[in-house]
């Protein structure tokens, strides 16, 4: 092989005997995939199925509260389920805050894919504006547990409060740990606040009495309510219509 | 003679600082192990999550991945690529002071993360679950760790730069990207944040991220061992230059654009998982050029593999190397991806590069070195052979079983009856996994026991060194004149 003394043959050669070209040409070649697969993702209409379809959003966000508590401390809901993607809740972010915490995600997916067998088991394909306010994603990775996409409405408050405190009392096959210990946990209204404060930064649409709320709404709840409410909203946001192509 | 190289290697080296990644690597390595099999039991035996939230799947499945692929992965990368590029260009490391900096940041790193993630403090970004403030660290001693590489190899002797450094450099450069972008997020609070995108592209950017750790992380850093230790320890020069050119370039830029493929059929758009799986097929030829290169090594010297343990793990890691990057491009397939998605099969080709490849390369690496930087022979080569034999019984169990009970659930998820309605449910697959679950465990504890052979072995090695005095005598004495 050549010394130092005779000139390099060669891009190769030269790369191989100085360290700030190999280090520029690697930076470049490295960056090429990553800036082809991701960049579009976000100028692309395509993406996001709300460009096509506006209704599957719900377009009040931010400007309208999603739900206020009056003077008597009853919740007002300005939104229905099947009105459109929306933020979370005060106590549905709260709950997923929790979801995050214990790892939920390592072990239940929310991505329903368009399959015979997946739409008889959990429903209606999952749609990318569907998750446009999660911050970050929680579509998963392995179902050791079944998809959870979709899961809101499909069984009462009162089950997923057994289930999550024992798993096996309510599914004697199941495998899930139990989490006792949300019943023991308050949800801290301040904290939540400030969560939503940084989303709203970041992006997310919450209006200002959104925020102001969040404190009256997650008042005396614990751990159980929130993931509760949070896993009750799971994929009933938007109304999505048997026999439209959302995604082509 | 042999004496006075170790001498002269002692002085003009830094190998204290490789000294102590080589221990602290063979400790996270059974500590990683260790939660690995507890974790695998919880699945199998759910009561051994005792209703504590310090030690519920969700929060010691983190601890799990972070222990062995940053702790055990990282203080083995960190050590090999020091002595590597310190014997490939016959300088020591341009500062001590910045690799010890980087010794205790990343220790450092790997203790803040024992602490918060039991405790629940998590991006939930897998494998980047750690907080805002220790990503933060990570950064800082990421870049003071390149930095020192980048300089060792500038101020070099040599007037070539070694294949290994290639493939480090390649590994630390994309470890700067991904971490910085798939980490960028707004913090709410000390402990707690929220990623800066969001859904599909969140998504996109995660799997990019978590692609490329396996890539670059776990595929070039230890391709860069590869290339040093494997020549080394057969006493051979690496089979083909030129292979190691193509199949170097090809990795760098076709690893890249893996991660969609973990994607597939979900809202990403379909050309992203599509790209994604075509490049991944392409990426059969590159990795087993690698593969290829590292074997052929030993052509003329095969028959080192009856005697020499170390050298059994460097190529039973390749053939591991070999059968992950072959089963990933087919994984990556619309169609076989639709079956093995979301099941155990995943789990199965993570540990088959993970065991076979990763841990088996490093653990090679590490027997090697451990004679080299103590001068002296391993305590009992018996239990070497003892550990190759745990290490391959135990990760072959464990992945077969991952690949019938993955296999076995894709097909109950989507098996009808006679009627036309779904056969099982989901709750049937659950319960119909319990005896691989038990057999993973069963593997895993296999593996486990392997890597505590090793450990107290590599313990052992070292006071033998110490009563041998040998360490001591090749350290002693005035620097010998340079050759």
């Amino acid at each position: 092989m050549a010394d130092s003394n005779t000139p390099p043959k060669g891009i190769q050669e030269r790369m191989e005997r100085n360290i700030w070209g190999l280090l520029i040409v690697l930076a470049i070649t490295l960056s090429i995939g990553g800036i082809v697969e991701i960049v579009p993702l976000f100028y692309l209409k395509s993406t996001e199925e709300a460009n096509k379809y506006p209704e599957i959003v719900w377009q009040q966000a931010g400007s309208t509260p999603i739900v206020t508590v009056d003077a008597q401390g009853k919740e007002q809901w300005n939104w229905t389920p099947g009105d459109g993607v929306r933020p979370y809740t005060a106590l549905e972010l709260a709950g997923r805050d929790i979801y995050q915490r214990e790892g939920c995600y390592l072990c239940h997916s929310q991505q329903v894919r368009p399959f015979r067998d997946e739409r008889e088991r959990y429903g209606h394909y999952s749609l990318a504006s569907e998750s446009m306010f999660d911050h970050p994603f929680q579509w998963g990775s392995k179902r050791t547990g079944p998809d959870v996409a979709r899961l809101g409405g499909k069984y009462s408050d009162e089950w997923h409060r057994q289930h999550l405190r024992d798993p096996r009392a309510v599914v004697p096959e199941s495998v899930m740990p139990g989490y006792p210990w949300l019943d023991e946990q308050r949800i801290n209204g301040k904290a939540i606040a400030r969560h939503m404060k940084g989303l709203r930064l970041i992006g997310v649409p919450y209006s200002d009495a959104d925020i102001e709320t969040a404190t009256a709404l997650v008042d005396g709840k614990t751990g159980m309510d929130a993931v509760v409410a949070y896993l009750q909203v799971l994929g009933t946001m938007a109304d999505l219509k048997p026999g439209v192509d959302y995604r082509e | 003679m042999e004496l006075t190289a170790d001498r002269v290697a002692e002085h003009k080296y830094n190998f204290d600082v490789v000294r102590w990644f080589t221990i602290m690597a063979v400790v996270y390595l059974v500590v990683g192990a260790a939660v690995g099999v507890y974790i695998a039991s919880e699945l199998a035996w759910p009561f051994l999550n005792f209703d504590n939230p310090l030690i519920s799947f969700g929060r010691l499945r983190p601890v799990h991945t972070n222990a062995v692929i940053f702790a055990f992965g990282g203080c083995t990368l960190m050590g090999t690529a020091f002595y590597t590029v310190q014997r490939t260009c016959g300088v020591r490391l341009w500062s001590d002071k910045l690799a010890w900096f980087t010794f205790w940041g990343w220790n450092a790193v790997i203790l803040l993360a024992v602490i918060t993630l039991p405790l629940g403090f998590t991006q939930s970004k897998e494998y980047a679950e750690l907080e805002w403030p220790i990503d933060i660290l990570i950064a800082v001693v990421w870049l003071a760790f390149t930095f020192n590489f980048i300089m060792t190899i500038a101020i070099r002797k040599t007037s070539h730069i070694y294949v290994s450094n290639w493939f480090f450099l390649g590994m630390m450069v994309m470890i700067v990207y991904l971490h910085v972008v798939n980490s960028l997020a707004i913090p709410v609070g000390l402990l707690k944040s929220y990623s800066l995108f969001s859904g599909v592209q969140d998504a996109m950017i995660q799997w990019w991220w978590g692609h490329n750790a396996v890539g670059f992380y776990l595929t070039a850093g230890f391709l860069g061992i590869m290339y040093y230790f494997v020549p080394k320890q057969a006493n051979r020069p690496v089979y083909s230059y030129r292979l190691s050119v193509i199949h170097f370039w090809a990795l760098m830029f076709g690893y890249v654009w893996l991660g969609a493929h973990h994607l597939q059929y979900t809202a990403l758009p379909d050309w992203t998982g599509s790209l994604g799986a075509a490049v991944s097929l392409a990426m059969i030829i590159p990795s087993w050029g690698g593969a290829v290169n590292g074997m052929m090594t030993l052509s003329g010297a095969w028959d080192k593999l009856r005697t020499d343990y170390v050298l059994r793990f460097l190529i039973i890691a390749l053939a591991f190397y070999a059968m992950s990057t072959f089963e990933g491009p087919v994984m990556s397939l619309k169609t076989v991806n639709a079956l093995s998605h979301y099941t155990d099969w995943t789990i199965g080709h993570v540990h088959s590069g993970a065991l076979g490849w990763v841990a088996g390369i490093s653990i090679g690496a590490i027997y090697h070195l451990m004679t080299r930087l103590w001068h002296t022979k391993m305590w009992s080569e018996g239990l070497v052979n003892v550990h190759f034999w745990t290490a391959t019984i135990g990760t072959v169990i464990y992945v077969v079983a991952m690949w019938v009970s993955g296999i076995m659930q894709g097909l109950m998820w989507r098996a009808y009856d006679e009627y036309g309605t779904l056969a099982y449910t989901f709750v049937e697959s659950v319960a119909a996994m319990h005896p691989y679950y038990a057999m993973r465990a069963v593997g895993g504890g296999i593996f486990l026991l392997g890597a505590i052979i090793m450990l107290f072995n590599v313990l052992m090695t070292v006071r033998k060194s110490a009563s041998e005095g040998s360490l001591r005598e090749a350290r002693g004495g005035a620097a010998p004149a340079a050759a």
